[in-house]
């Protein structure tokens, strides 16, 4: 081939990536304005809805976020993640009771511990594979729950119970949810960014590369289990910070937060919501809390509610209700 | 030829005693395999013959039960598989290994930004910094005539294409050594021309050895070829001298559902 026809060709191939890349803008578009949405949505929620449920759902948002993040973009399905929820709860409330801590350190220490728990369960647990996989992480978990039941300082059946709000820095009183109400906003904006760019960075590619096609990206000379150790973590920590927040929020760490039905609450949620989309489990964790809130006085008919959502959802639409909805509008949400 | 057999410079990947046993059954028995470098290698034999599990030993996908193997002069017998990668020793799948759900282009950034990034973990970076890797990409492409596909999902592509695109793929590593584990299976006709006039091409300036069912192919590309029966090395020559080879023939006799086209 002459140099000329080289450079031709070569102009015509970067000229054919034109549309992609505004397909790439358009996306980042769309995502903008779920963004703003979600912006307006928390700051005009407490005008006309109960703080407190507001909270709540920010809080199982930003679980099932973190949980999404493995399932979702590592494919690895974790019937554990209740452990770095409810630990982590268990945690904040321990440091904000026993120990005094403001809400900004007691969260922190939160999230330091599921980061460090899920380094230690991810290190055992990545080794295998698929329905082992979940085993091991449930089986984990139910370590967890027993310690969170047996051990003096979790308060066994009780829970842990009038867990303080200090004041934020020492300095700003945080005990009445109106101004609580904005700090777990900030946790909750800075959790989604944070999983934002984490999706989106070359380490997010990468992980879309494993969940595609393990045995090439090692063949690529890639290190997946490091891959999946760092996801696991970050998963686990942020997990954390959903369940430290949850515990302030509530003034209660209790054994629902450990128990395995937390765990699979939150496959639940990501799965109708949209797993693998970037927005699908703050939908699904909407759907599910809201039912839960307002079906509350049908006792447990909102189990079986919930179950008939979620066979309806698998049998009709198995991407969720951003997957539908990313499809209508040809975008990823 | 065989005169300068043992000097290990101009080989490549050597495999000494080379043997896997699947709980009893010796898969691969005691192979010797010396591949010289700037040559394209090929590996033949019968179904079942074991050539797939010596290219998983060779590539550490498998752990040998014994024997060693030498890459570069250096004994990588006990490296792990992403590690023998970065060191320029790149496979390919029997099944066409793509990114499906990825478009053309985003499969061969992948294999670059392994390359130039290396192995970091950097998610707090954008992604956007990965932009500059597509100049590159388009032109790995552009060589395996995959340049007006570029922004198709991989998954769509016909089946020659997506072979195309795996040796793409790997080249973006810039390998010194490819293992192609049947490069040609399922093609039509005209894409096993075109694929093996690639194969020759990347042969050029690097080593190629593969495992491959189409003899025609492997009589006009490979400079040397080993054939595999119930996991020995039977034969091994240049194509003249494997294919008059009476132990070739009756193996190949003796097993009529083979492809001996």
């Amino acid at each position: 081939m002459s140099k000329q026809a080289e450079t031709t060709n070569r102009t015509t191939a970067i000229h054919q990536s034109r549309p992609p890349s505004d397909a790439r803008a358009r996306m980042t578009r769309h995502h903008m304005i779920v963004f703003a949405l979600i912006g307006l949505f928390v700051v005009i929620a407490p005008q006309f809805l109960y703080p407190v449920f507001v909270m709540k759902l920010l809080c199982f948002a930003l679980f099932a976020m973190a949980f999404n993040l493995m399932l979702g973009f590592g494919g690895l399905l974790s019937f554990g993640h209740a452990a770095f929820f409810g630990g982590a709860a268990y945690a904040a409330g321990y440091a904000a009771k026993v120990w005094g801590w403001p809400p900004e350190l007691a969260i922190a220490f939160a999230v330091l511990v599921a980061a460090v728990m899920g380094a230690a369960f991810g290190f055992l647990a990545i080794k295998s594979r698929g329905i082992y996989f979940a085993m091991i992480t449930l089986a984990f978990a139910q370590m967890v729950y027993f310690y969170a039941l047996q051990a003096p300082i979790t308060g066994g059946e009780d829970g842990m119970q009038s867990i303080p709000r200090n004041a934020l820095f020492g300095l700003v009183d945080m005990s009445g949810d109106g101004p609580f109400y904005w700090m777990v906003v900030v946790i909750f904006i800075i959790g989604v960014l944070f999983m934002y760019r984490v999706i989106h960075s070359p380490f997010g590619e990468v992980l879309k590369g494993i969940r595609e096609n393990e045995p090439r990206m090692i063949s690529l000379g890639y290190q997946v289990q490091r891959y999946k150790l760092l996801t696991f973590v970050i998963s686990a920590a942020l997990s954390g910070l959903a369940g430290g927040t949850k515990a302030l929020v509530f003034h209660l760490a209790s054994l629902v937060d450990v128990h395995w039905t937390m765990s699979g609450e939150v496959v639940l949620m990501t799965l109708i919501g949209g797993m693998g989309t970037i927005f699908g489990p703050i939908v699904g964790a909407t759907v599910i809390v809201t039912m839960q809130n307002y079906l509350a006085n049908l006792g447990s008919l909102v189990l079986i509610i919930q179950g008939a959502v979620f066979i309806v959802c698998v049998l009709t639409f198995r991407e969720g209700i951003v997957g539908v909805i990313a499809k209508w509008l040809k975008t990823r949400l | 030829m065989t005169s300068r057999h043992d000097d290990g410079a101009d080989y490549v990947l050597t495999a000494k005693g080379l043997t896997k046993v699947f709980g009893g059954i010796r898969a691969v028995d005691n192979v010797d395999l010396s591949v010289r470098r700037n040559s394209i290698h090929a590996l033949i034999g019968p179904n079942g013959a074991g050539k797939t599990t010596c290219f998983n030993l060779l590539t550490k996908f498998l752990t040998p039960s014994k024997g060693t193997i030498t890459y570069e002069g250096e004994d990588v017998t006990n490296l792990a598989p992403a590690a023998i990668a970065q060191k320029g020793l790149v496979r390919s799948f029997q099944i066409s290994a793509v990114f499906g759900g990825m478009t053309v282009l985003e499969n061969v950034r992948l294999a670059l930004q392994r390359r130039v990034h290396g192995r970091s973990f950097d998610f707090w970076r954008s992604s956007k910094c990965l932009n500059s890797l597509e100049d590159e990409a388009v032109q790995l492409l552009e060589d395996v005539g995959l340049e007006d596909f570029l922004h198709d999902r991989a998954a769509d592509l016909p089946y020659g294409r997506k072979r195309a695109l795996e040796i793409a793929t790997t080249l973006a590593l810039d390998p010194r050594l490819l293992l192609l584990d049947e490069p040609l299976a399922g093609m039509g006709q005209e894409d096993i021309g075109r694929t093996s006039d690639l194969i020759k091409r990347v042969a050029e300036t690097r080593t190629v050895l593969m495992v491959e069912h189409n003899l025609s192919v492997v009589a006009t590309l490979s400079d040397r070829i080993t054939v595999l029966a119930r996991g020995a090395v039977l034969a091994e020559g240049n194509y003249a001298e494997v294919s008059e080879d009476p132990a070739v023939v009756e193996a190949y006799i003796g097993e009529p559902n083979d492809t001996y086209d």
